[in-house]
């Protein structure tokens, strides 16, 4: 039987146990005088008996479809002549995968040595044996365990309790399953970027000023020695995100005090969800618009004032980027405004001050945690961004401080990097996982910050 | 607020439907005539003139052709159950109702003869002399000194930093709060106590030089013992100010008040001297409330 089936049997005995159990619990309750002799509900007992059947058997089955591959071709692998025996893991992942090509009847058996017709045929056969055996042994153990549950049904049995903390287990469980993603994340992450920083040394790397990552494919290809200075990188990100966050943060705030302080309950009405839509564009229609609209637009309006511009920018791609950045500012500002008790409105309005007045000495200043907190996620929002810059400002890594000047970002060069077919021995494929280790930290360290604030913003109002 | 208003329309309106006998004395039986106050609500020489005042949310109608006279340097309780509309005629008074959008108000409103309601009215000006008070303390989560001198700053009543310290310490005098906070004015003021965060906010509110006060339940919040300094406070300042009071506690309109103004259902039911009002009142709704047969 496949899995997939095997999951919804499981799921159909799981149910099974349940009316069970709860008929069984009714049905011990009748001769006491009702269910409100047992100690918990009848629900609770066919809860506790589903239970009891359905996780034993999908641990078992979520174990056995891990590991069965693996096992199955150790075996294959273990049954072959001696003179065939693979030398190298990649000889033996490519031996495996010929092996089950013939297997699957991609390849003709006519085309393989005898060797390996011989082990597709183990491996078919061997495959069966696991789904069989697997299939018993899950039904087996949905059945025997939602049986022992069954059985050890009374009245005094607290099931309530039982379901309780079973269930803490399982939100523990989704809770642990997207830690254990983000930390597979940094592992993965971390293993590439440590043996990028063996090919090519830490100071070059965090100090070196030239960003060109081309190395010689072969040993005697003539090509770049190949450069890997991530300042140019930074810089560029950081040009771009300064261009963008100087749109989106006076825009989105006022917007936002517009919208909690000045807009009627109609306007808002309208205006805060056409605002938030501007998060909903996706990032590639912001970078197309940025590459065709703006970016010419920039290149010709500095072009009729006598500047040299570029026709890719920062400018024009931090200019769209901060308009896409709005609503988070405005979103999260207008939050934390409206968070400031009426009480300090009132107040500063009896003592005859304007709304502006009002707006900028106190409330202004009340909200200015949260606001602090807003940009600062808005900031690493810029910091990730990768669409509209590919498009719009380039990929040349220019060292520059000119907003008219086409630059590249960290985000961009990843892309760049992973790309295509990539070989994972090269620096150059390496660099990229650096590089995506130096972001995560970055903005970890900002999330952290606007974390920090954003607490500290609540404990003074709840 | 409507929920209120409804129980207790209910209660007034019961008998006329059902024909049960009714005790003589329940108050249930009055019924009360549009724009009549029994009493004495006119005064000599008023600060505030307001006839025939109506107000509205949206619909309903909170305030029904109330007319008073608020006398000058008087203090003056507002007491009636709640839902009556004290607090919101209380808030005609510096148009804090204005930044209600639903909320309408109709009738002359007057302060020293000028019209509160006059749509070319400056609003700012008519609030630095009319100051307010609210129920719960709001101290700016800012320093003791910036919370008082907020007013004076943004009115530009002092030219010298010495003037604006001169204010500060006067108006934490008067509200008998300097000696408790003078050596920590640059404090935190949402650290002080509930007590002192309301005597705050009337030191801030006077720093302005105002001549009316508006207290609106400004001891709701806080215990006996700041209460009591806070109505030690109301009796000091009534020398200088106007004071407009509401209140639930019949005791403290007893204390601080020289006249009472009972509210009953968004009708102005009967004002008065106060010890009148609590020893002899003339209407029987009063009678009923400050008996303490409802509200």
């Amino acid at each position: 039987m496949q899995p997939a089936n095997l999951l919804l049997l499981t799921l159909v005995l799981a149910i099974v146990a349940y009316w069970l159990g709860y008929a069984r619990s009714r049905s011990l309750a009748m001769p006491l005088g009702g269910i409100r002799h047992l100690k918990s509900l009848p629900f609770y007992y066919g809860a506790r008996a589903a239970l009891w059947s359905g996780i034993p058997a999908l641990i078992v089955l979520g174990l056995w479809a891990a590991f069965q591959g693996k096992v199955i071709q150790l075996i294959v692998i273990g049954g072959l002549p001696d003179g065939m025996m693979p030398a190298s893991q990649g000889e033996a992942s490519l031996l495996l995968s010929k092996i089950s090509n013939v297997a699957s009847g991609a390849l003709p058996p006519g085309f393989a040595e005898a060797p390996i017709v011989d082990a597709a045929e183990r491996l078919k056969a061997l495959q069966a044996q696991s789904r069989l055996l697997m299939s018993a042994l899950v039904i087996s153990v949905a059945v025997l365990a939602g049986f022992l549950g069954w059985l050890r049904i009374r009245p005094r049995l607290n099931a309530r309790a039982q379901v309780e903390s079973i269930l803490k287990w399982v939100f523990f469980a989704c809770a642990a399953l997207a830690i254990l993603t983000t930390v597979g994340i940094i592992f993965s992450v971390a293993f590439e970027t440590f043996r990028f920083f063996e090919k090519v040394p830490f100071t070059e790397f965090f100090f070196g000023s030239h960003w060109s990552p081309q190395t010689a494919l072969r040993a005697d290809q003539v090509a770049s020695q190949g450069a890997f200075g991530m300042i140019p990188l930074f810089t560029g990100t950081l040009l771009i995100s300064a261009i963008a966050m100087t749109v989106a943060v006076p825009v989105g705030l006022l917007s936002a005090i517009y919208l909690s302080e000045y807009a009627g309950k109609k306007v808002r009405g309208v205006v805060k969800p056409l605002l938030e839509m501007l998060a909903g564009i996706p990032t590639v229609v912001y970078g197309f618009f940025a590459a065709l609209t703006v970016a010419p637009f920039i290149s010709d309006l500095a072009a009729s004032m006598g500047i040299e511009a570029s026709s890719q920018s920062a400018l024009a791609a931090g200019a769209v980027m901060g308009i896409m950045i709005i609503p988070f500012v405005s979103s999260l500002s207008d939050d934390v405004i409206n968070a400031v008790p009426q009480a300090m409105r009132d107040g500063s309005l009896a003592l005859g001050a304007t709304q502006s007045e009002t707006m900028k000495k106190v409330i202004f200043p009340a909200a200015l945690p949260g606001i602090m907190g807003g940009i600062l996620l808005a900031v690493s929002r810029a910091i990730g961004e990768t669409m509209i810059v590919v498009m719009a400002a380039g990929l040349a890594a220019n060292l520059t401080a000119n907003p008219l000047e086409t630059v590249t970002t960290v985000t961009v060069q990843i892309v760049t990097l992973l790309t295509g077919d990539q070989e994972f021995d090269s620096a150059k494929t390496l660099a990229a996982f650096a590089l995506g280790a130096m972001l995560f930290l970055a903005t970890l360290l900002l999330n952290v910050i606007a974390l920090k604030i954003v607490r500290k913003y609540r404990e003074q109002y709840d | 607020m409507n929920s209120v208003n409804t129980t207790i329309a209910s209660e007034v309106s019961q008998p006329d439907e059902v024909a049960v006998p009714v005790q003589e004395s329940k108050p249930a039986e009055t019924v009360i005539e549009e724009g009549k106050t029994v009493g004495k609500p006119f005064s000599d020489d008023p600060k505030f003139k307001l006839r025939d005042v109506d107000v509205f949310y949206g619909d309903t109608r909170a305030i029904k052709q109330i007319s008073l006279d608020i006398g000058r340097n008087e203090v003056i309780a507002f007491i009636g159950p709640s839902g009556c509309g004290k607090s919101t005629f209380l808030r005609c008074l510096n148009r804090m109702n204005d930044s209600i959008d639903i909320c309408r108000v109709k009738g002359s409103l007057h302060l020293d003869d000028h019209d509160i309601y006059d749509p070319k009215r400056d609003v700012v000006e008519l609030r630095a002399r009319v100051g307010m008070v609210f129920q719960k303390p709001n101290p700016f989560p800012k320093s003791i000194y910036d919370n008082v001198a907020y007013g004076p700053r943004i009115h530009g009543l002092a030219n010298r930093k010495s003037d604006l310290d001169e204010i500060v310490e006067n108006s934490l005098r008067k509200a008998g709060l300097w000696e408790e906070v003078k050596d920590r004015l640059d404090a935190n003021a949402t650290g002080m106590s509930g007590g002192q965060q309301q005597r705050l906010c009337i030191a801030r509110a006077i720093a302005v030089s105002p001549e009316v006060v508006l207290m609106d339940e400004p001891c709701s919040a806080l215990d006996p013992i700041a209460t009591a300094k806070v109505e030690e406070l109301i009796a000091e300042l009534s020398e200088s100010y106007t004071i407009v009071i509401v209140t639930h506690s019949m005791q403290q309109a007893a204390r601080v008040s020289h006249r009472t103004a009972y509210f009953h259902l968004g009708h102005l039911v009967e004002v008065n001297e106060t010890n009148k009002v609590f020893t002899s009142p003339e209407h029987e709704l009063t009678e009923s409330y400050i008996t303490g047969r409802f509200g």
